[in-house]
């Protein structure tokens, strides 16, 4: 269809010239406003989203990882231990702490702090857990540090080599901890300790060809963690 | 620039396809998956370090050891303690689900004082301090009136400690009227003292039994200590053993019995009698037993043989002679038989002759005190304070003749609480001006709900100890709530039916939740109020060191292990074991004035032209039928055959149904001669003809919204039937009619 050399136009009276510069500025302003959608969206997606989706929360007390790992034997393990039954201690309760800190034992504000709101009124500290999974989920450190012989790092990064404690991002949504996505939006991993979602679990547990049935039901598949 | 409709178009598209290639969508949707897992009333159990702690069922008499499992300080499982030699580490539904009387809506949190009417609920949340200088002002005015005997106390438990304390209580104070409960465990401890002259409790030894032969007894409906009970009936198949379930209804327990005999509801002493007809007839009793050991043997045969042949017992219970005579064989036959009494879960006491003659029976294969039989257990008699001191109201007091008229009949018998408002209906002028009632709940245990009901409203003041909001405690004028099981010490003497010399003890694994106070320590603090004797009478601190006191060197041993047991006692041979004067098995009991066997078949009351069917309860593992009713999670677990929402489903035989012309599911009309109520039918080929089979442990009209409203309480519908020989309740039915609603 080549109506442009065609001086009497059946579809109008305007020139050809003015046609196409009327048609392609039109164009142009589509392309902007697509690109203007696009990118508008791609800034809420990418940068407005992840902001309005988390809400900073700090721990009560910040802790020094550094300073408590030199001071004990064992590393990790003397203050998050298995107990004699299999289970995992996880956060060490106030007790724990006091067998060094009935008292203040160093300069620090935080130490003191702690000791006057925690310790003085014997008072647990509501610890936030950052690695705390959704309770349909049955996780056993046992299996994985004993069994596997894994390393706590693998999961945990390098939090034991930390001097505070890092913002406690929580999902305004699930009400889980940033820390199990993963800090990027994205869901893209450099570490293995990046992100611990349960495709993560599974990928592990596929990779290592661990054991595919659950030991307590002999049911497969999702049984393995959601009993 | 001109921006018009294909702009705001461009514009939409380019943030449709920027949204999806930003992770927005796809975070979303995985974050509201989480969510839609996160309700806020889905419970998510406390972490922590787990531990255990040791004690004492006593949400029925069966005495289980429980093992609570503690995270912290909250309790958060109750499993049967696998090294407790009652229930070896089962627990039962209603165990499982105690933790819910703990944390339930149904506490009664605080001493509350009735401001409204009776019943209304309206209460005064008081101190104690007020609570109880109120009751010790009423109580000393009673005595000052010289009128001791002017109060009354109902409970639920006559074992113990706490039953003594209580008993302690009113004599000291001076009254008689203390009534403790009436079951078939006390109708067979009765039977037991008339014909052996033996006081203490009867077991039966079940585990080593190779017959069991059950007159009713709901072995896997509750009878008993019921993990026990179900523990040894399933190990039967190992032991070669065999069940056999006499009952009028295809129960669980006929279900899985190795063989089930049908017979007419209340009549199952007779066919006891019937089977003793056939033993004495062909000689297979124990010659041994009934030459050297026995007295009355002749009378009773002689009544036996004339009154109770297979052709007029198979006329009163259905069973055919055939039948009868087998069993019979089979029973006398057998290495280590036994036979129990009480019907569905011994709720009831029954006639005492229903007792008697199952007593007999063990008697007759010389089943007494033998592997495998009925066991006489030598009463553990650890509680031995010093008689208390009364002073002359007391002494007056205490001369005043019962009101439950317990003694007035041949053969006494410790408590008929049926019978206390039976002759407060007949009498109005004999009502006590407090009633105290303690761990019971008349109000809804107690046949002929209504009449109980209005007599109770006459009584001035009524103080009620206990936990929950029952029936009972709702038309009180005083409630001064006592720690639940898991908050508090007891001793928990002889689980019922266990065949060894038992006490559990049960220990408080949570510290009180509430403003609730051990019902020990409050009758030591009323005590002190009420000064003089009765104080003295009291010298305890607490009730704690009283316990420790009174169980002396068992203590330490039954802190470490949770009970005490005597293993080393074996069973006292026939040679002494008898106690009565003649020192022999007397079949016919002593003190009689004549052979107590004409009264053991209790017809159903009311008129059969205008009541043609019979109304019979029966008991179930899944509902609680006691003071206490069910936990919420036990009712989740009873199916639509029982009860659909609100409503009560009765069985009802399939030929009798078609002759009402009533389909299945219906709704229909349940007359009694002593209440009507709308019901729910279920056509069943398990239920004998003519019958109209419903649960108990239903239609509470108390607690809380989990059991509040749900079906109807058979006690509205049955009055009770007094034995002759011992006032006992020995109703087992009533005489009933059913129309299409």
């Amino acid at each position: 269809m080549s109506h442009s050399s065609d001086p009497v136009s059946p579809e109008g009276n305007e020139s050809p010239a003015a046609t196409s510069d009327t048609e392609s500025k039109d164009g142009a302003v589509i392309i902007l406003f697509f690109i203007i959608g696009l990118a508008a969206s791609m800034v809420v997606g990418w940068v407005v989203f992840p902001t309005l989706l988390y809400s900073k929360k700090y721990q009560p007390v910040s802790f020094n990882h550094t300073l408590h790992v030199k001071e004990v034997e064992n590393g990790c393990q003397s203050c998050h231990f298995l107990r004699k039954d299999g289970t995992f201690s996880g956060i060490p309760t106030l007790n724990s702490c006091k067998s060094c800190h009935e008292s203040v034992q160093g300069e620090t504000e935080e130490e003191a702090r702690f000791v006057s709101q925690y310790v003085d009124r014997n008072r647990e500290v509501p610890w936030l857990i950052y690695s705390r999974q959704p309770d349909c989920v049955f996780f056993s450190h046992a299996a994985h540090i004993v069994t596997a012989k894994m390393d706590c790092v693998t999961c945990h990064g390098h939090i034991g080599e930390s001097d505070r404690s890092p913002v406690y991002e929580v999902n305004r949504i699930t009400g889980y901890s940033r820390n199990i996505w993963g800090k990027s939006i994205a869901g893209i991993k450099h570490n293995s300790w990046d992100r611990m979602k349960m495709d993560d679990c599974s990928a592990c547990h596929v990779r290592e060809n661990v054991r595919q049935t659950s030991v307590q039901t002999e049911k497969g598949g999702c049984f393995v963690c959601h009993k | 620039m001109k921006v018009d409709r294909r702009s705001f178009l461009a514009f939409g598209v380019g943030g449709a396809a920027g949204t999806a290639l930003s992770p927005l969508p796809w975070k979303l949707t995985d974050d509201l998956s989480i969510w839609s897992q996160r309700w806020p009333w889905v419970p998510i159990p406390k972490d922590g370090e787990i531990r255990y702690e040791t004690s004492t069922c006593t949400l029925c008499p069966g005495g289980c050891g429980i093992a609570v499992r503690m995270i912290g300080e909250r309790p958060v499982k109750i499993e049967g303690r696998k090294d407790h030699p009652v229930n070896q580490g089962g627990v039962c539904l209603r165990g499982a689900a105690g933790l819910q009387y703990l944390y339930g809506p149904s506490r009664v949190r605080t001493p509350l004082k009735r401001v409204g009417k009776r019943g209304q609920g309206q209460w005064a949340r008081i101190s104690w301090e007020a609570a109880l200088s109120e009751l010790a002002g009423k109580l000393k005015a009673l005595r000052n009136d010289g009128h001791p005997e002017g109060l009354a106390c109902i409970t639920g438990k006559d074992r113990g400690t706490v039953a003594a304390l209580l008993k302690r209580f009113m004599t000291a104070f001076g009254t008689p009227n203390y009534f403790g409960p009436a079951t078939s465990t006390h109708a067979l401890e009765t039977a037991v003292r008339t014909m052996t002259g033996q006081e203490g409790p009867v077991g039966f030894d079940l585990e080593h039994s190779d017959l069991v032969l059950s007159f009713g007894s709901g072995l896997l409906d509750g009878w008993g200590s019921p993990v026990r009970v179900f523990k040894a009936v399933s190990h039967r198949i190992e032991r070669h053993a065999e069940v056999i379930q006499v009952d009028s209804r295809m129960s669980n327990t006929a279900a899985r019995a190795d063989r089930w005999i049908a017979i007419n509801p209340g009549t199952e002493g007779v066919l006891a009698l019937g089977m003793a007809h056939v033993i004495i007839a062909k000689s297979l009793y124990n010659q041994q037993f009934i030459n050297q050991f026995a007295a009355g043997f002749d009378a009773f045969k002689k009544i036996v043989m004339a009154d109770f042949t297979p052709d007029a017992v198979a006329g009163i219970t259905g069973a055919a002679p055939g039948v009868i005579a087998e069993l019979a064989e089979k029973f006398s036959q057998a290495k280590r038989p036994v036979a129990l009494c009480g019907r569905g879960r011994g709720m009831v006491p029954g006639a005492l002759s229903e007792s008697m003659a199952v007593v007999a029976l063990n008697a007759l294969v010389g089943g007494i005190n033998q592997d495998g039989g009925l066991r006489l257990l030598p009463d553990p008699a650890y509680i031995s304070w010093p008689e208390p001191v009364m002073d002359p109201v007391a002494l007056k007091g205490n001369q005043a003749p019962r009101l439950d008229g317990a003694g007035d009949h041949p053969v006494f018998s410790p408590a008929t609480p049926n019978r206390f408002f039976d002759q407060l209906r007949e009498n109005a002028a004999r009502t006590p001006a407090i009633l105290m009632v303690a761990e019971a709940n008349p109000l809804y245990t107690l046949r002929d709900t209504q009449a109980v009901e209005k007599t109770l409203k006459q009584i001035p003041y009524l103080v009620s100890f206990s936990s929950f909001m029952d029936e009972t405690a709702r038309q009180a004028d005083l409630i001064l709530p006592n720690h639940m099981f898991l908050e508090r010490f007891e001793d928990v003497p002889s689980p019922a039916g266990f065949s060894r010399p038992f006490i559990g003890l049960s220990r408080p694994v949570v510290a009180a939740s509430y403003n609730t106070r051990h019902i020990g320590d409050t009758l030591i603090d009323l005590a002190r109020r009420l000064k003089g004797s009765i104080a003295a009478a009291f010298r305890w601190t607490n009730y704690e060191t009283c316990l420790k006191e009174t169980l002396g060197r068992k203590w330490d041993g039954m802190l470490k292990n949770g009970y005490w047991m005597n293993t080393a006692a074996s069973p006292v041979s026939w040679n002494t074991l008898f106690k009565t004067r003649s020192g022999r098995f007397e079949f016919n009991g002593e003190d009689m004035a004549a052979p107590p066997w004409k009264s053991i078949h209790v017809a159903a009351a009311g008129d059969s032209s205008a009541f043609p069917l019979v109304f019979v309860p029966y008991d179930s593992i899944r509902l609680a039928s006691g003071s206490v009713g069910n936990a919420p999670f036990m009712t989740k677990t009873v199916p639509d055959t029982v009860l659909i929402k609100e409503e009560i489903v009765v069985e009802i035989n399939r030929e009798t149904a078609g002759r009402y012309h009533l389909a299945e599911g219906k709704k229909a009309t349940l007359a009694t001669p002593r209440g009507q109520v709308t019901v729910r039918v279920h056509l069943s080929d398990r239920i004998m003809p003519g019958l109209v089979a419903m649960p108990t442990g239903l239609g509470h009209t108390a607690y809380d919204d989990f059991l509040a409203g749900k079906g109807v309480n058979v006690n509205q519908l049955i009055g009770p039937a007094k034995d002759p020989l011992s006032g006992y309740d020995a109703a087992w039915g009533i005489r009933a009619k059913i129309t299409k609603a």
